[in-house]
């Protein structure tokens, strides 16, 4: 039999296959097209920059050279380092304990008085960084609204150092993180099915049991997220220490800062830099992998 | 149906007392007793009495809003009641908090912990109740057994299906040998053949454990299928408790013969013992219950009766006109218009050498004088 007849050459050639594989390639096209503008900045404005940056931290004027990284092990970047990780595991610890309550009971609140505690967490975020830094020095100084108050009271004789320190620097870091905590946090908590607790309760579970063992790995998606926000963003801090830190309080942050404006040491600050970035994203990825084997199970 | 005696027994029994006896043990008797429960002026539950036998497979059937939903969680705990009283067995339960309540319940949407696999799901419970470990496994094993779920124990709740999903709800809500089961309509998320499927399974299941059910749902069908006995309520009372059968051949309110099955009524006016319709008189088996000048005559399809000459004796009858016949493959309904306006529906088994009357015939419509019930629309209650 002879290949000849129409409905022999559509089996050789299905109907419409070519015209619809370009289709499909056109859309693939275009979809790359349209997130073009994104992967060039990305790359011109992040990695290469970050390239750059490495590239500095090991080529000096001899040279390439490790001595931008040796210099780092001297115990005064050891004595920084001990206190960005304190810091940020601190202040972390605090928006957890301060900012878990707060979300459960927004969550749990009408829609309409829900926003309004939301506006209120959200509304210091919407206010300059710098501003309310300088706030809190104005609150919590010697002489200051807070120290004001409780001698006025009686409470104390001699005012508490509040600022200038580690205590100061924390309250302020506190108030400016809490908000990256609750959002994430909240949004997870919104979409725990209330009859879950009601289960738990029905199968025995006691309300503090019931909490523990069934809400709380429901929220860990969401805290996971939100703590991974809060101390990524802690550890790389630098204005809120500077100031309400009095210079006491040494971040890594802030010996970049030096290294540049003070010695005008481009290869130090790179080398500082890049420790900062790797041990940054060393902790992403643990708790990534924390919090998504925790998604993962708590997932819905 | 299977029999009871002919199955393993209680699930959760030892091999060898698979007896009635121990089917009595694992369940109580309910007894609510004038359970009030308002929000601000509506009145979810007013003033709610109801007996629930040990064992007994009983539904709560009403629309919407009526209360039924509001009951069980009293029975549960997650509603607290303004007045009244509930008691398992002989112990009054209403103060306990719902976790020392130890009932199972199955709740509409599952509510399984979706952090945990199916078999942590099942032993979450036995763990609560510090069941030993090599316990635990053997027990969740032969729940997911009696569920038909066995070897699924590993399985993530994201990965079943709704009928997968049901089933582990089913059997998380028993397996730590609770003498009172809730339902909350647990087979309305799924699609008709599986509903049709669980609600044997749901009642295989009973008929094994024995343990005392409630069970609640808006699906009179299902209501009637499944149920040792059915308690009807609207607008946060009980209108009437009664096996399946009664409840549809003999209902006592007007809500209840509209609420179940399909209804027409008609105007009757009652003098003593005697009632006419459209002016002409008709007999009722037994003496009627309330003595109303107007009441309705409550009449459904499948006890009508058409003829073209005249009823049988012993029937009550009514003369009609053929609107139209709507074929509906094993049954055809036709349409008749009674006295110039009003319409009933009569149906009857569908067969190929009948031929239909064409419409605009004239026909008698008879029935049966034990079938005839007779009700004021009101309800007596006010």
């Amino acid at each position: 039999m002879t290949r000849t007849t129409p409905a022999n050459d559509s089996a050789a050639e299905p109907t419409n296959r070519r015209a619809l594989r370009s289709q499909a390639r056109g859309e693939q096209s275009r979809l790359l097209a349209l997130s073009l503008p994104a992967f060039i900045l990305v790359g011109t404005l992040v990695l290469l920059p970050m390239g750059w940056l490495f590239w500095l931290s090991v080529y000096g004027s001899d040279g390439f050279t490790l001595e931008n990284y040796t210099r780092l092990l001297h115990p005064a970047y050891k004595e920084t380092l001990i206190t960005t990780f304190e810091l940020a595991f601190l202040v972390t610890g605090l928006c957890i304990l301060l900012g878990y309550p707060l979300s459960y009971v927004a969550s749990q609140l009408s829609p309409r008085w829900a926003s309004l505690v939301m506006l209120c967490v959200l509304f210091p975020f919407w206010t300059s960084l710098l501003v309310r830094t300088y706030a809190w020095l104005v609150l919590l100084q010697r002489r200051g609204v807070i120290n004001t108050w409780l001698m006025d009271m009686g409470l104390i004789d001699t005012p508490l150092k509040l600022v200038h320190n580690f205590t100061g620097t924390t309250i302020g870091m506190v108030h400016i993180m809490l908000p990256f905590l609750v959002l994430p946090l909240y949004a997870s908590m919104k979409t725990i099915d209330f009859d879950l607790m009601k289960a738990a309760s029905n199968l025995g579970a006691s309300p503090t049991r019931a909490f523990w063992e069934i809400y709380v790995p429901l929220t860990l998606p969401g805290l996971g997220a939100g703590v991974i926000l809060v101390f990524v963003l802690s550890l790389g801090f630098y204005v809120t220490p500077a100031l309400l830190g009095g210079g006491r309080v040494m971040m890594w942050a802030m010996q970049i800062e030096r290294s540049m404006a003070v010695y005008g040491d481009w290869g130090a600050a790179s080398a500082l830099g890049v420790v900062l970035l790797v041990m940054t994203l060393g902790i992403l990825w643990l708790l990534g992998r924390l919090t998504g084997a925790f998604a993962g199970a708590g997932g819905r | 149906m299977h029999d009871a005696s002919s199955d393993t027994g209680p699930a959760f029994a030892g091999p060898g007392d698979a007896s009635a006896a121990s089917a009595q043990d694992h369940s109580l008797p309910i007894s609510v007793k004038s359970l009030v429960k308002s929000y601000g002026a509506f009145r979810a539950l007013d003033d709610v009495s109801i007996d629930i036998r040990s064992g007994e497979f009983m539904t709560l059937l009403g629309p919407s809003g009526s209360g039924k939903t509001t009951l069980l969680m009293v029975l549960a705990g997650f509603v607290r009641p303004d007045s009244g009283s509930v008691t398992f067995g002989d112990k009054e339960i209403l103060l306990l908090p719902p976790h020392k309540r130890d009932i199972g319940m199955v709740f509409q949407n599952y509510a399984l912990f979706p952090h945990m696999t199916v078999a942590e799901n099942l032993a979450y419970p036995l763990k609560l109740r510090r069941v030993g470990k090599a316990e635990i496994r053997e027990r969740v094993e032969r729940a997911l057994d009696l569920v038909q779920l066995g070897g699924l124990g590993h399985r993530d709740i994201q990965e079943l299906s709704g009928g997968q999903r049901q089933r582990v709800a089913l059997a998380r809500a028993i397996i730590f040998e609770p003498r009172i089961l809730l339902m909350d309509e647990p087979l309305s998320a799924l699609d008709k053949n599986l509903r049709e499927q669980m609600q044997f399974e749901v009642r295989r299941l009973h008929e094994q454990l024995g343990i005392t059910t409630v069970y609640v749902t808006h699906d009179q069908r299902e209501a009637l299928t499944m149920s040792d006995r059915i308690a009807v309520i609207n607008d946060g009372r009980i209108q009437q408790v009664d096996g399946p059968r009664a409840l549809y051949e003999k209902p006592e309110t007007y809500f209840v013969a509209n609420f179940i099955g399909e209804t027409f009524s008609l105007p009757v006016e009652v003098a003593g013992d005697s009632v006419t319709l459209f002016g002409q008189p008709i007999e009722t088996g037994a003496p009627l219950a309330h003595g109303d000048k107007n009441q309705s005559l409550i009449l459904r399809p499948e006890i009508l009766h058409m003829f073209e000459g005249d009823p049988d004796p012993g029937m009550n009858r009514l003369s009609g006109k053929v609107r139209q016949h709507v074929f509906q493959g094993d049954s055809v309904v036709t349409y008749v218009t009674v006295e110039g306006e009003r319409e009933l529906a009569v149906r009857r088994q569908h067969r190929s050498d009948e031929t239909e009357l064409a419409p605009g015939s004239d026909i008698q419509l008879g029935w049966l004088v034990q079938d005839t019930v007779i009700l004021p629309e009101g309800d007596g209650s006010s």
